[in-house]
């Protein structure tokens, strides 16, 4: 059962789909509910059958790719962005006790407040276009990265500091040697969550107004009440976002290639 | 010329989690290591050897005293100084072989020639072909090996190591000794080497130092070790001589120890 546990994963895949169908689809079987009515379930849920004739046509008449690049292009700008801010703000407050002890309240509370309420003032400041979004997942990154990367400079340890001092490093050749590598680890630590939230960001950015976007299509086919549409945008942003966590954890294995795994220390 | 010497060392930390008092770990160190000189510093655990040891890299400042350098007061980081620390002080994200050239990065050395001159010196600690390898991919005493080569490329003239071979088990333990010995036989540089393993002291050193137990530690004995060099930390543990002198240190350091004891208990009841 576990070496073949993919399988299972794409029956029971298939199986949620089938029953979707079976108690949308008009006629197929008697209505459970809103038995006076049988078109009700498709209009309140969609049908997946029809949810896949239209992906099959966005991707079928190119339509989508458009959409879909705006979506990646606010995700690796808001993520770039967010991350370097993140990054310098957490290297500067972990390095300087005066820094962080003027900061805290302040970072506490902007952490604290529901960033996604700030996309409509983002949206009269940076317009409709994507700097709005990339702005909204800004926000978003920058604490996750901050608070690890502030961690990380945190946890140094100070055996290794002091090793690196007696090997005659200056401060900026520790900056280099010491802390930037340990914060950067705890930064890709914490990279699944941060494009997470990057790609959150694009999305909600994109639902709450523009011109091009998995999100803005999801946002007009609700205009529309084409509930088909909108669950077929909803299933292309899932996709979407396993195959950037996919490619994140490459970059990930590729990268912190030092880290001892899991399973064990390879001795030798 | 004295290539370490403590004069009047005393080191107080402020205490800390304690409403009143000062913790003194070292108190009127006066300390003279030779050039070439291999010096042990024993003593029971906890009792401010390690603190000796980062007053002469100048990691820590001493409360009061002065420690010169070749003559000179020291001010700042002890530039004429290697320091092998007790626990794990590689860095992680950097192989073995980048590890061993850090030293010379900071000072500048083209990475070439660092490249060529570390894989020299992981070679002569016994891990030429393990240089791709991540601290983590090695086991205790590779890495020591690994902090030994990245210490010594810099060819320091002053070697301060802290309990450094504490963490192997004892076969590990007597090997790195023993290349210990002969990397330091090539070219005599002074050395400093703390622990509370007297076996281990006597057959590395020219000189043992017993420190009496903290708080305000200072040195109640010394010990010239007339062995005869080369030695073999296991076949020297043997000798006659080497028992004797075993005898001789020890007793005196249970009863010196036991003195401090005594007199920090007076010092309470009056």
């Amino acid at each position: 059962m576990r070496r073949h546990i993919w399988i299972w994963q794409i029956v029971l895949l298939v199986a949620i789909f089938a029953i979707w169908q079976l108690l949308t689809q008009p006629g197929l079987v008697p209505p459970i509910a809103w038995r006076d009515n049988p078109e009700r379930a498709a209009f309140f849920f969609g049908e997946p059958v029809k949810m896949f004739k239209v992906i099959f046509q966005w991707f079928a008449d190119g339509t989508i790719y458009r959409h879909l690049w705006t979506t990646l292009e606010e995700t690796v700008l808001a993520f770039v962005i967010g991350s370097v801010l993140g990054l310098a703000m957490g290297l500067w407050l972990g390095l300087s006790p005066t820094a962080s002890a003027l900061f805290d309240p302040f970072i506490t509370a902007m952490n604290a407040m529901p960033r996604v309420v700030l996309a409509p003032i983002f949206m009269v400041w940076f317009g409709l276009d994507i700097g709005s979004k990339v702005a909204l997942g800004v926000t978003l990154v920058f604490f996750i990265v901050f608070f690890n990367v502030y961690q990380g400079v945190k946890e140094v340890s100070p055996v290794v500091v002091n090793n690196t001092i007696m090997l005659g490093a200056n401060r900026r050749q520790l900056l280099r040697s010491v802390y930037l590598p340990s914060a950067t680890s705890w930064l890709f630590s914490s990279l699944h969550t941060s494009v997470g939230m990057a790609f959150v960001g694009a999305v909600v950015g994109e639902y709450l107004g523009s011109a091009r976007g998995v999100g803005y299509l999801i946002a007009q086919a609700e205009g529309a009440f084409d509930i088909n549409t909108v669950f077929a945008g909803i299933l292309v942003l899932t996709a979407f976002a396993l195959v950037l966590d996919f490619a994140v954890g490459w970059v990930e294995r590729r990268l912190l290639v030092w880290r001892p795994t899991q399973e064990g220390t390879e001795q030798l | 010329m004295a290539a370490v010497e403590f004069d009047r060392i005393t080191c107080t930390f402020a205490a800390r989690g304690r409403a009143s008092g000062a913790y003194t770990a070292v108190k009127d160190v006066t300390l003279s290591i030779g050039e070439g000189e291999f010096v042990s510093v024993v003593g029971p655990t906890g009792c401010g050897k390690s603190t000796l040891l980062n007053v002469a890299a100048g990691l820590l400042r001493p409360s009061g005293g002065e420690v010169r350098i070749e003559g000179k007061p020291l001010s700042g980081i002890n530039r004429r100084a290697g320091y092998m620390f007790q626990s794990e002080a590689l860095m992680p994200w950097r192989s073995a072989l980048g590890n061993v050239t850090a030293g010379l990065e900071f000072r500048g050395v083209p990475r070439e020639e660092a490249r060529r001159r570390a894989a020299e010196w992981l070679e002569r600690v016994g891990l030429a072909g393990f240089g791709d390898r991540y601290p983590h991919q090695l086991s205790g005493g590779m890495r020591k090996r690994v902090s030994l080569a990245q210490m010594l490329i810099l060819d320091p003239r002053i070697v301060l190591m802290d309990e450094p071979f504490s963490a192997l088990d004892v076969q590990t333990r007597q090997l790195m000794e023993n290349e210990l010995l002969e990397l330091w036989s090539a070219d005599r540089k002074s050395v400093i080497f703390i622990t509370h393993d007297l076996e281990e002291a006597i057959s590395l050193s020219d000189r043992v130092v017993v420190l009496s137990a903290g708080p305000a530690t200072h040195p109640i004995g010394e010990f010239a070790i007339d062995l005869p060099r080369p030695r073999d930390v296991s076949e020297i543990r043997m000798t006659p001589r080497f028992i004797e002198l075993h005898d001789r240190i020890w007793h005196s350091m249970k009863e010196e120890v036991l003195k401090g004891y005594a007199q920090t208990r007076n010092r309470v009841a009056g």
